[in-house]
């Protein structure tokens, strides 16, 4: 059996109901658990763009990427390492107030990790970070340890790819041609 | 001038414009605005299709499998919402495991009481979808030109499938302007692959390299229509072919190159020589675990090219080496052109010792026993020497559809209707019906265990009201025979309900006036099948078979496909 990794999938499909569903049902059907999914508008208009991420051997995560990509409505689906694209996810950290006022570490610990307060009351702060999975689940870590986090949660992954290729446009504009020719 | 209908007038016109000539279906009540429209359209001047009701819609969804497998047309199923709906899901998944083009459409309620649990409402769309081409509820009249256009174009082009319509009641009763709609292009669906040239020259240089050459054929060179192709790229390079069960009729038996049938009860020497054969050439089909056995063990010697128009199925349970993906109609040809002339007469004299073997220890005692209950080779044999050349074989599921595709024989393209990837009992009466209207002028034999017409046997209705000339031989050994053969082999003989008591056929024949006939002594089988042959309209023939009978040649489950057993 191949080694698990962890594959991000970046899929673009019409803007019509029921394609999210449709695509969840690929993934259940073999059992493999998505770990986030993120849905969006794209920069194409009328295209919506999923991210989603899970663990899976490649061969697995092939097949997956070709039966998403052969429902009517999926415009491409392709698989990515995590050093293929870039990546960003938010953590947001509810803090209560007379921990953070007490403690000058919890203050100290926020800098440190670069993430942002961006709301202050007397019952609770509330703390941001952008950045890698890694960066906001050890925030999260150090935080937890002094005893402060009332509620915490991280985002789906959104990620661009580094490559140059616009592989979405080009296939839609290659569609379009192929139309008008006929 | 304005043209103003409703929806359900919209359907007729969208359905017309598809060019479909046959419907199977079923009335009720969120449907009745649309069987209203269609009173109109099926008799007198303006008459436009015929309409079978059926008694079952799950009949519907077979029938129209049926007629589309022997006309390549896209059969069409008309049901009602809820149970009607429910109903036809079977047909549903065994079109998108088959490549059958198909629509359903389905009465819906309208859109206002859509999730409030209404009278007969059922989450079509939601429950279609992982088992479907395509799914769509139309939802307002005026999107009925559209959505019927791109149901059909979707169900026949590229690997053909089923698509299934939710037509909300509210859709069906609106007025709208016609205008009709032509759906053949969909940016994000490439039905049509392009053919790439470099692929195609890979493939080549492995064929014309290649020793023991070994061809795999499938319904995708049907549905491709693709079978003088076939011949020619056979013929140039002197490649010996396997064919799928649903490929059977894609290359005709008595082909010089045909080595016969794939998979678990196929033919022994194409078994074996799949595990020798140096380049394994793969056309329309998609590696069944019914063809290759054990996965790990098959073919690993082989270079595997994999013609398939469908991309997902490379490397899905074969690794390729050069995948051509595109319409076998295209790829053949081309491929074809860069073939050098070739013989390989050894390699196939090789086939042949195995051939005799299988006939000696297999195929003669299976179709000319000489004593004891008739046997399934035997009717099959007996109903093929018979049939006329371009009779169309339509099988149930079990013991009856192995013996009969087996030895069955296929001189005519489009000549088989089978379910083989879900392996649906109960689908042989219905499909034959199907295909009858498919093929109006070809003779329809329909091979059935006692099992298995049992499933669907409400459909002798359907037949009695037609008149379908449906050709119906019931191998009844009293057993579910395939499943008894399991557990004879692998649960220790232990026959968990297997066993089934069946009522007299002859009165269920009478009940719908069909004509009958009981076979069970050998001296009369040959004059019974002609007399079924020859007569006009529907035929029961019932064959009482050797309770005990077995399957043969088997390749058990999860075996390497060389194991191939010739005898328990």
């Amino acid at each position: 059996m191949e080694k698990k990794k962890f594959y991000t999938l970046l899929v673009y499909s019409e803007n019509v109901a029921g394609v999210l569903n449709q695509i969840t049902a690929v993934f259940t059907r073999r059992q493999v658990n998505i770990e986030s999914l993120n849905v969006s508008a794209s920069s194409i208009p009328g295209v919506h763009k999923y991210t989603i991420t899970a663990w899976s051997d490649e061969d697995q995560i092939v097949k997956i990427t070709k039966q998403i990509e052969k429902k009517i409505d999926v415009i491409k689906a392709n698989y990515f390492t995590d050093d293929q694209l870039f990546i960003r996810e938010t953590g947001l950290y509810k803090l209560a107030t007379d921990i953070v006022l007490q403690n000058a570490e919890v203050s100290r610990t926020i800098r440190h990790y670069d993430a942002q307060i961006t709301e202050v009351n007397p019952t609770y702060v509330i703390a941001m970070k952008s950045g890698k999975t890694e960066d906001i689940l050890n925030l999260y870590n150090a935080l937890d340890q002094f005893g402060c986090v009332l509620q915490y949660t991280r985002s789906g992954r959104i990620a661009v790819t580094r490559s140059t290729q616009e592989q979405v446009s080009e296939f839609l504009e290659q569609r379009e041609q192929t139309c008008q020719k006929s | 001038m304005r043209d103003r209908i409703t929806g359900s007038k919209a359907l007729m016109r969208a359905l017309q414009a598809e060019g479909v000539k046959t419907i199977f279906g079923y009335p009720g009540g969120a449907i009745m605005p649309v069987y209203d429209a269609l009173f109109d359209y099926t008799r007198g001047e303006k008459k436009c299709f015929d309409h079978i009701l059926v008694r079952h819609e799950q009949a519907a969804t077979h029938a129209a499998e049926g007629y589309a497998r022997v006309s390549g047309e896209v059969g069409v199923a008309l049901v009602t919402s809820g149970p009607g709906a429910t109903n036809t899901l079977t047909g549903v998944a065994d079109a998108m495991m088959d490549s059958t083009p198909m629509v359903v459409i389905a009465g819906q309620v309208a859109i206002g009481s859509l999730g409030t649990d209404a009278f007969q409402e059922v989450d079509l769309v939601g429950v279609a979808q992982p088992i479907s081409k395509w799914s769509y509820q139309i939802r307002h009249a005026e999107d009925v030109a559209w959505a019927v256009s791109r149901a059909f174009y979707i169900a026949r082009s590229g690997r053909p499938g089923p698509v299934v319509l939710d037509f909300p009641r509210n859709a069906q009763v609106e007025e709208i302007d016609w205008e009709p709609k032509k759906v053949d292009f969909i940016r994000s669906y490439v039905a049509y692959p392009k053919l790439d040239k470099a692929i195609i020259e890979q493939a080549a240089f492995l064929i014309n390299q290649a020793e023991r050459p070994l061809a795999l054929v499938g319904q995708g060179v049907e549905l491709g229509n693709a079978q003088e192709e076939l011949k020619a790229f056979l013929e140039k390079a002197d490649i010996p072919a396997g064919r799928t069960m649903l490929g059977l009729s894609a290359l005709p038996s008595n082909h010089p190159l045909n080595v016969g049938m794939l998979g678990m009860h196929g033919n022994y020497a194409v078994n074996l020589k799949e595990q020798e054969c140096d380049v394994l050439i793969a056309i329309g089909m998609r590696f069944s675990d019914r063809v290759t056995g054990n996965l790990k063990t098959y073919a690993k010697q082989a270079k595997v090219i994999h013609l398939d128009i469908d991309k997902s199925e490379i490397d899905k349970n074969v690794k390729t080496d050069v995948a051509v993906v595109a319409d076998c109609k295209e790829s053949l040809p081309a491929l074809t052109a860069l073939l050098k002339e070739a013989r390989h007469t050894e390699w196939r004299e090789s086939f042949k010792e195995l051939d005799k073997l299988e006939r000696e220890k297999v195929i003669e005692p299976a179709i000319h026993p000489k004593e004891g209950p008739l046997l399934m080779g035997e009717v099959v044999n007996a109903v093929a020497e018979q049939a006329t050349d371009d009779a169309v074989l339509v099988t149930d599921v079990g013991q009856n559809q192995l013996f009969a595709t087996r030895y069955f024989k296929y001189h005519h393209k489009r000549s088989i209707c089978t379910s083989g990837g879900l392996g649906t009992m109960g689908y042989g009466l219905p499909a034959a019906i199907g295909a009858t209207f498919g093929a109006p002028n070809r003779q329809v034999v329909c091979f059935m265990g006692d099992g298995g017409f049992q499933m669907c046997i409400q459909e002798l209705g359907t037949i009695m009201e037609q008149q379908s000339p449906v050709k119906m031989v019931v191998l009844n050994n009293n057993y579910l025979g395939n499943v008894r053969q399991w557990q004879d082999m692998f649960w220790m003989r232990r026959k968990s309900f297997t066993k089934m008591l069946n009522p007299c056929y002859e009165l269920i024949a009478k009940g719908y006036g069909i004509g009958y006939e009981a076979v069970t002594d050998r001296n009369n089988l040959t004059a019974a099948i002609q007399k079924m042959l020859t007569t006009d309209g529907p035929y029961i023939l019932e064959c009482a078979i050797r309770e005990e009978d077995n399957v043969l040649p088997m390749t058990p489950p999860g075996m390497n496909v060389n194991e191939m057993m010739l005898e328990i």
